[in-house]
Parts: structure tokens; C-alpha cells; sequence
């Protein structure tokens, strides 16, 4: 192939790539270190947009709690997944017809999309009108009936619990591959050296699946620090407001849309850049440490 | 031959069937018991919110209201009319329909040439360009839609569902670069080289030979790109501003809004907005469940 050919076949794939992708991303990691005023670039500020994240008013108030629901959003979730997940994943290794039905059945929330996800079930667990406490009544159990997103107590774990419902069924698909693909001979030689159901599954067949489970963790974590339609939706998001009651679900990507579209300060280029930054190297920083960490034990174990 | 060759037990077989003819013991019965208990309780938890969001918008609102989990009685279509008329999902659909497609279309056109070039030929920089693209795989996008937004408004495409188009197609070439320039690697190299002793130029030889031969590459990233370009919200929600160009997630955004009293309309709405992925989920089932467990099944 003649050098010319192959930058005809390279240039668009590239040029587009580099303009949407590459581009911005660099755009916003330089902006983040200059005065804005407006769509004005003033002088350079090095770290102040940085600084002002964690002093100025409303942010210095949000930010952080937040970073703390996000980080019990992942954990929520990461249990969740690694726990039921694999549960599930386990037994339907176990069936012998009926695995691709259940499957189908519990990825298909997965598809629905976070946005349908959120008005949907904020219409099930609606107070007065909501299926899910007109079914607490029916059975007797109304005392437990309340408003389950207008509840401090209960309005982070409600969204833990319908973010897992819609992505469990990734960890399923994902321990089930993984446990297909595991030699059967560990589990025959333990079983010969009478090691029994329990022992066999936490002593040989768990610490092999550890890679799969860091790597189911690792996704999670970065959807879970990028999870913005869920509790747009399910919280009902307004303008510039917290949102969940007292701002008990406010994540960190409610936060990042707030500062650059909604709360609209003079300087919001600045500030939105700087939140940019830093969640990109916060996000991006652990996920390449946990990938290496995994990479390593798996390494060990083969 | 090939009859034959099939009536073989493959040897992954075997264990299977001496495994089927053991009879379970009464123990081993109770824990099965138990474990179809688990998985059909969960089916019923995956698939009852879904069954109530069709169910309800197949009544009229005031059912739904006042009996919360009646079933339909009769087949009461006017939420839908409601939901596509007078609240316009008529145009969300066509607008998310032709963004959608757009931008998975010219994903795949401007990524097929160059994961031919990265997967086929090795040059000096080669290496270099395919951890480029790839680097896109771990790249939060979301985070530079500040400066995509300012970028777009000096190509005059703010709410333009042209600017949209190129957004999402840019965001799917390093999962398109990623898919087919590995299935490009693996096609042997005597098919290319035949067609070039036959005197085939190198964009015939592309086009006639190897595109069809990456078809389930290609079907792999249209299944992949399509349910997040449908799904997604963020993009629409800060680069659109008028009602008639907003995809779904926008305008059911909107609806929310609007019609929040007409429980049945909205769901309705959620259903429309929900449907052609089931349908496509359906239609593909398979390559989706391969394609999210890909490279586990050592």
C-alpha cells in the first residue's frame, strides 16, 4: 500500500477523533489554568481555579458531600454487584437449561438506559400514587409505606439499589463467562481431595474469579463517577439546586453540569475546567492503579 | 464427510452427557429447588417494573391513579396518542432515529478505512496511531463538553442535530477502531493478495474483498454504539434548544415535566422511548451477550 493510500484511509477516523475527543479534553485541562470572564480569557491564574472549587460559595458546600455520596454510591453498588451478581452468576452455572432465558431477563434493565431508569422508578416509588408502596399496603406491610426518594434516610440507598437493579445483569453475564472459562480440574482435584461445596467454591473457585471481580469493580467505579441521568431523573433535578431531599443525592457529575451550565458564574469556564481536571485524574488515576493491581494478581495466579 | 464429521462428539461434550446421566441425590434436589426459587423471585424483581410501565400506559389515568396495580381491562391506546401528538414524541423519535443512525454510520465509515490501514499494515508510527485511538477507550468525553460546546458554537452547530452526529460519531471510533482493526488482524493475508495479482486497486481490494469480509465486526459496533447514542442525555441536554430538534431523552425530560400529572401518558412515553432497544436487544441477543463478555471465557 502506497503511503498516500493509507493517510487517504487514516485522515477522516483521525481528524474527527482529534477535533471531538483529543481536542477537548486538552482545551479543558489548559483552560483550567486561566481567569475567565465570561467566554473572555483574562490573565493566567494557576492554581486559583482550583483553590476556589473548595472556597467559594455554594460549591465549598457541595463538593464535598458530593464526593461522599459518590463514593457510597460506588461502594453500594460495587457490594451489590460482586455479591448478588455473583450469587446468581454461580448458580445459573449450575442450571441445565434456562441459562440464555435468565440472562436475557436480567440484563434487559441494562439496556433501558439510565434516564428511563430514573422516571420510571420514581413514578413506582412515587408517595401517594406508587405501585411499590400500593403493594406494601396490599400485603399489610403499609407501616413500611413512605415517600422513599423525599427521605433523607432512605434516599441514597433507594438510588444504590435501582442503579444495581439496572447493572447487575453485566457482573452476571461477566462471572458466568468467567466461571465457564475456569479449568474444571481444580475443582475436580479438591473435590477428590474431599474438600466440600463450601471450601471448594471460597477456597479455589473465588480466588480465581478475583480478577473478573476487580474488573467488575473497576467499571463500576467509573460509572458510578460519571453517573449523571439516574439521579437527574429519579431526584427530579431543578436548575441549580441539590438534588435528593436536603441534597442527599447529589453526585459528583450533578455537581460538573451545576458549574458549567446551571449555576453560571462569570467564571464558570474556569471553575467547570478545574472540576474537569480533577475528576479526570481522580477517576482516571485509580482505575489504571486497580487495573494494575488486578493485572498483577492475575499474573499470580496463572 | 461433513455428515459424518458432525455425528463426532466433540470431547467438551463429554463430560456434559455423563454428567446428565447421573441422578440427582434428594439433597441436591432441595438446593436446586431453592436456586430456581432465587433466580425466577429475581426474574420477577428485573422484569416487574418493566411489565408495569407497559401495563399502565395500556390504562386510562385515571385507573392508574386510583388503583395502582389494577391490570388493563381493555386496550385504551390514547396515552400513546397523547404521548405522540400532543406532546410531540412523534419528532423525538424521528430526531433520535436520525441522529442515532447518522452517527453510528459515519462511525463505522470513517473507522473501517482506518482500522484496515492500523490492522493490516505495520509502518513506522503505527504503534503509535493504534494506542491513539485506543486511548479514547478510557477517555471520559463528558468532562471536555465545555470546550466541544464553544467549539461547536464557532461552527454556528449548537442546537444543530448535525453537531450532535459528529459528537457521537468522533465518541465511537476508538470502540470501532478497537473491534474491527483486531478482525481486520486476523484475516489471512492470501485473500488480498490474489485480488492484487488480479490487478485490483488498493480501494477495490478494501471495499470488494475485505469490508465483507469484517460484517460481524461492523454488526458488533452498530449493536454497541447504537444503545448509548439512543440513551443518551447529557449531550442533547446542553447542545439542543429547540423542542422540534430534541432526541428522546431530552423531550421525555420535557414530557416529565409538562405532563406530570398524566401518570399514563408518561409512561407511555417511557415505553416508546424504551421499545426499539428491546426489539433490537431481542433481535441480538447473542452478539450482545458475547460482546459484553468478550475475552472472558479464557
Amino acid at each position: 500500500m502506497r503511503w498516500r493510500t493509507a493517510v487517504y484511509f487514516l485522515v477522516p477516523a483521525f481528524l474527527l477523533y482529534t477535533l471531538f475527543v483529543v481536542y477537548p479534553l486538552l482545551s479543558a485541562l489548559a483552560d483550567s489554568f486561566w481567569r475567565w470572564e465570561g467566554t473572555a480569557r483574562g490573565g493566567f491564574a494557576g492554581l486559583a481555579n482550583f483553590t476556589g472549587l473548595f472556597t467559594t460559595f455554594p460549591l465549598n458546600h457541595q463538593l464535598w458531600p458530593a464526593f461522599w455520596h459518590t463514593v457510597v454510591f460506588f461502594i453500594g453498588t460495587m457490594v451489590v454487584q460482586n455479591t448478588f451478581g455473583l450469587l446468581v452468576a454461580v448458580v445459573l452455572t449450575e442450571l441445565r437449561f434456562g441459562r440464555r432465558f435468565f440472562q436475557t431477563v436480567y440484563t434487559l434493565p441494562y439496556l433501558v438506559g439510565g434516564l428511563v431508569v430514573g422516571y420510571l422508578w420514581s413514578l413506582l416509588l412515587s408517595p401517594s400514587f406508587g405501585p411499590v408502596n400500593a403493594a406494601l399496603r396490599a400485603v399489610g406491610l403499609g407501616s413500611f409505606a413512605k415517600p422513599w426518594l423525599g427521605d433523607p434516610s432512605t434516599a441514597l440507598p433507594v438510588v444504590i439499589l435501582v442503579n444495581a437493579w439496572q447493572y447487575v445483569g453485566f457482573p452476571i453475564l461477566l462471572f458466568g463467562a468467567a466461571l465457564a472459562g475456569l479449568p474444571s480440574e481444580y475443582a475436580e482435584a479438591s473435590r477428590v481431595d474431599g474438600a466440600n461445596a463450601w471450601q471448594r467454591f471460597f477456597r479455589v473457585t473465588l480466588p480465581l474469579l478475583l480478577p473478573s471481580i476487580g474488573v467488575v469493580s473497576i467499571l463500576t467505579f467509573i460509572g458510578c463517577f460519571n453517573t449523571f441521568e439516574l439521579v437527574y431523573s429519579l431526584e427530579g433535578a431543578q436548575g441549580n439546586q441539590p438534588t435528593g431531599p436536603g441534597g442527599a443525592t447529589d453526585v459528583l457529575g450533578l455537581i460538573f453540569y451545576r458549574v458549567a451550565f446551571q449555576e453560571g458564574g462569570a467564571d464558570a469556564i474556569g471553575q467547570s475546567s478545574a472540576l474537569a481536571v480533577l475528576l479526570f485524574l481522580f477517576i482516571f488515576g485509580i482505575a489504571v492503579l486497580a487495573n494494575r493491581i488486578v493485572r498483577r494478581r492475575e499474573a499470580e495466579l496463572t | 464427510m461433513t455428515v459424518l464429521h458432525e455425528r463426532v462428539p466433540r470431547v467438551a461434550d463429554r463430560p456434559r452427557t455423563g454428567r446428565r446421566a447421573r441422578r440427582r441425590t434428594p439433597r441436591e434436589r432441595a438446593v436446586l429447588i431453592l436456586a430456581l426459587l432465587l433466580l425466577w423471585s429475581y426474574a420477577v424483581v428485573a422484569l416487574a417494573p418493566m411489565l408495569v410501565m407497559v401495563l399502565d400506559s395500556l390504562r386510562s389515568n385515571a385507573q392508574v391513579l386510583s388503583d395502582p396495580l389494577g391490570l388493563p381491562g381493555s386496550l385504551d391506546l390514547s396515552s400513546y396518542r397523547t404521548a405522540w401528538t400532543e406532546a410531540s414524541f412523534g419528532t423525538y423519535v424521528r430526531n433520535s432515529a436520525l441522529v442515532t443512525i447518522a452517527a453510528v454510520a459515519l462511525d463505522v465509515c470513517v473507522s473501517l478505512p482506518a482500522s484496515y490501514v492500523l490492522g493490516r499494515y505495520q509502518f513506522r508510527g503505527s504503534g503509535v496511531l493504534i494506542a491513539y485511538f485506543l486511548s479514547g477507550l478510557m477517555l471520559p468525553i463528558r468532562l471536555g463538553i465545555l470546550p466541544i460546546f464553544y467549539l461547536l458554537g464557532s461552527f454556528g452547530m449548537i442546537d444543530s442535530r448535525l453537531g450532535l452526529v459528529l459528537v457521537y460519531a468522533a465518541s465511537g471510533i476508538p470502540f470501532s477502531v478497537f473491534i474491527m482493526s483486531a478482525f481486520f488482524r486476523g484475516l489471512p493475508r492470501e485473500l488480498e493478495e490474489a485480488a492484487r495479482i488480479d490487478g485490483a486497486s488498493e480501494f477495490r481490494i478494501f471495499a470488494r474483498v475485505m469490508v465483507p469480509l469484517v460484517r460481524p465486526a461492523i454488526a458488533t459496533v452498530v449493536v454497541f454504539r447504537f444503545v448509548p447514542l439512543w440513551n443518551d442525555f447529557f449531550f442533547p441536554l446542553v447542545l439542543m434548544r429547540t423542542t422540534g430538534k430534541y432526541t428522546l431523552p431530552v423531550g421525555l425530560t420535557q414530557f416529565f415535566g409538562e405532563f406530570q400529572t398524566n401518570w399514563s401518558a408518561l409512561f407511555a412515553g417511557l415505553v416508546i422511548a424504551t421499545l426499539p432497544l428491546i426489539v433490537l436487544f431481542l433481535a441480538a441477543t447473542k452478539q450482545i451477550v458475547a460482546g459484553l463478555t468478550a475475552g472472558m471465557g479464557k
